[in-house]
């Protein structure tokens, strides 16, 4: 029978049924960083317990890592206190640990593509819900808590019960100036931050056939946001080239079986899916984000909703809590909007092809005066090809600080916060209330080329206009 | 491992009310630097408890009434946002011993599951008559039962669903699945040796 690439990957990992009727998964592939498996390594030492496969864990430091510091001692010792315990883990465990001094760190989702590590048919787990990036190679891949870090360090498994698969199909041609992030910020406003429960997304049709990897990646990252637990892309020709000739990529003779295999993987043409999504993607337009949740998003060109035109009383009272947090008032246009910072960077567009757009757009132009712009490359890989293209100059000369590599200001756990209420246009993928590391801080999520818009005039903008993309 | 069977829950109850209640809002992100999780129950709901003068404002979970909840009542989609375990954990270490919500993010259900702590879903309704119950008498005794799916008070029932799965895997005492994990290692060799990435 027919079989999506999702039945064939987990059939492929599947070590036996448990009681409860979850099934033990072979995780092969193990992603740990900085935040979330200290404690998971603690719960090891209670339980008198040891890492199964360390040659399977690979290891990055993103989130506390300050981007204007690389000097160790870090001013906050907490941050030091984490860095020095997820070496030592690695050190007494024999876990490869991506450290700055390596040259290789960065943030994990962007690491683990960088280096070959992830690959199409396997399966993968990182304690951190931004995992399904790595679904961008066709592979099945999970966001995990750190109980469940402690599962798989200790016996390479987890128990999980199996999920429906949703194909969800960009049909036809994205209009210019739309990008991969306007097309998952729209496929989470159409089905719902929720939509995804008990769902692996298999993102699909002609867009993400001609989408680089990276653009898989963007979409993939933000599968969690519509609620879906993995998203994925069957591998193609665009993945094999790709990986081949990375570090952890196979190598000589072993590349030719492993692309074999890894065509294998696909989903077979005329599988059954749980539930077919189709989206024509000239209905996408450059979206931004105006309220509390991911979902909350409208084309640049709309106006803020109203919450006296809510059909339900629930869709007026959420709209109405977005707005009372956001100060943003009803029926007024978003175009326009003042920003106070502007973030490049984050799991979600800190790739080269993010900054490299940026730059080609941005060369010769300005921040506007008062707005505080930071470009934040997620890996060091991406820094130094950017620095070696010019692109951290050009960002520079525009007024953008140009940062080392880690999560930055995507989240709170580093010294790159919001101030206040500020709001900040961000590229990054989650605008809950106090993300940003204020309480009281906004958060407008958009693509790479609308921050870089909203930068240059001071205020919320067609990237389209301040730039003039054209069809 | 010999796990404590959870078959019910019973103690007081503290109703956080409002839908898409996040992670960030259960435990912002700057309190999960941390190399343990000792401490963080201490900054449940942090930002939406306390004034940026760092002093009280009006909280459920600030109002002395409720003090010494072990029942965290709420709305729909408890827990969206992120994977990140110190929102159970919090909840935990804060003294929870069960939450009944409207519904529940999946990665946080199962990540409560693996805690101990059911997670009951019950009807909007149904909720609103407990925490109204709750108003008008804070020290009411409340009692999850887990096995029967029903909450208990004051004489009243209503029902509160544990997923099935969970359900049975809390009543067994099968909650923490590391101890099945382990067994099957001599398995999960054996599938990593026929499997061609992980044989290499
Ligand atoms: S960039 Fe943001 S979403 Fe991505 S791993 Fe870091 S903190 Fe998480």
């Amino acid at each position: 029978m027919a079989k999506s690439l999702f039945e064939k990957v987990w059939a492929a990992h599947a070590v036996r049924t448990l009681a409860n009727g979850q099934t033990q998964l072979l995780i092969g592939t193990h992603l740990i960083h900085e935040v979330t498996s200290p404690q998971a390594f603690g719960m090891l030492r209670d339980l008198g317990l040891k890492v199964a496969m360390p040659h399977r864990t690979f290891a990055t430091v993103d989130h506390i890592v300050p981007t204007d510091q690389l000097v160790e001692p870090y001013r906050d010792p907490l941050a030091q206190a984490m860095m020095e315990e997820l070496r030592r883990n690695c050190a007494e465990s024999g876990i490869t640990f991506f450290d700055r001094a390596t040259g290789k760190q960065g943030i994990v989702h962007i690491v683990g593509p960088e280096q070959g590590i992830t690959q199409p048919g396997t399966t993968i787990a990182c304690g951190d819900s931004h995992t399904s990036t790595h679904g961008a190679f066709g592979a099945v891949a999970f966001g995990i808590g750190t109980t469940q870090i402690r599962d798989v360090l200790a016996t390479q498994t987890m128990a999980l019960g199996k999920l429906k698969v949703r194909r969800i199909n960009v049909r036809g041609s994205l209009r210019p100036g739309v990008y991969a992030k306007d097309v998952i910020l729209h496929i989470i406003r159409v089905l719902g931050v929720n939509g995804g429960t008990g769902y692996a997304y298999e993102y699909g049709g002609e867009v993400f056939d001609r989408f680089s990897m990276e653009e898989r990646m963007t979409v993939c990252n933000m599968s969690i946001e519509g609620g879906a637990r993995a998203g994925y892309v069957n591998p193609d020709q665009t993945t094999f080239d790709y990986l081949r000739g990375r570090p952890y990529s196979p190598q000589g003779a072993a590349w030719e079986a492993a692309v074999e295999r890894w065509c294998g993987f696909a989903s077979d043409p005329g599988c059954p899916y749980d539930d077919v999504v189709n989206i024509d993607a000239a209905d996408i337009a450059p979206t931004v984000t105006w309220g509390i949740n991911p979902g909350q998003g409208i084309a640049i060109t709309e106006s803020i909703p109203d919450p006296a035109r809510a059909t339900a009383a629930d869709e007026r009272a959420s709209i109405e809590e977005a707005l009372a947090y956001m100060k943003l008032r009803p029926g007024a246009a978003i175009k326009g909007t003042r920003i106070d910072v502007a973030f490049i960077g984050s799991c979600t567009n800190g790739r080269l092809s993010d900054f490299r757009e940026v730059a080609r757009h941005v060369r010769g132009r300005r921040v506007a005066p008062g707005v505080k712009a930071i470009a934040v490359p997620g890996s060091q890989i991406v820094a130094l090809q950017c620095e070696k293209e010019g692109i951290d100059q050009v960002l520079r000369d525009a007024g953008f600080e140009w940062r080392a590599a880690g999560c930055s200001m995507c989240l709170a756990m580093n010294p790159d916060k919001l101030v206040g209420d500020q709001l900040c246009a961000s590229s990054s993928n989650r605008n809950f209330k106090g993300r940003q590391g204020s309480p009281t801080g906004r958060t407008l999520l958009m693509s790479p080329l609308m921050v870089a818009a909203a930068a240059v005039t001071g205020s919320v903008a067609d990237a389209r206009e301040v730039f003039a993309v054209h069809s | 491992m010999a796990l404590e069977k959870i078959t019910a829950v019973t103690g007081r109850a503290v109703c956080v009310p409002g839908n898409d209640i996040d992670t960030d809002r259960i435990i912002p992100a700057r309190f999960m630097k941390c190399v343990t999780f000792d401490g963080l129950g201490e900054f449940l709901f942090h930002d939406v408890r306390k004034k940026a003068d760092g002093t009280d404002q009006a909280h459920p979970l600030n109002d002395p009434r409720f003090r010494g909840a072990t029942i965290l009542l709420s709305g729909a989609n408890f827990g969206c946002g992120s994977s990140r375990e110190h929102a159970p954990q919090a909840i935990q270490k804060h003294g929870f011993r069960a939450v009944v919500a409207e519904s529940f993010a999946e990665i946080f259900f199962g990540n409560c599951t693996t805690l101990g702590i059911p997670c009951a879903a019950a009807a909007r309704a149904d909720i609103a008559r407990l925490a109204a119950a709750l108003e008008a008498d804070p020290a009411l005794p409340v009692t999850l039962d887990v096995a029967a799916g029903e909450i208990r008070f004051g004489g009243q029932s209503i029902r509160a669903e544990v997923r099935p799965a969970a359900r049975d895997a809390l009543i067994h005492g099968r909650w923490d699945a590391i101890g099945e994990l382990l067994e099957g290692l001599p398995a999960v060799q054996a599938l990593a040796a026929r499997t061609p990435y992980l044989a290499a």
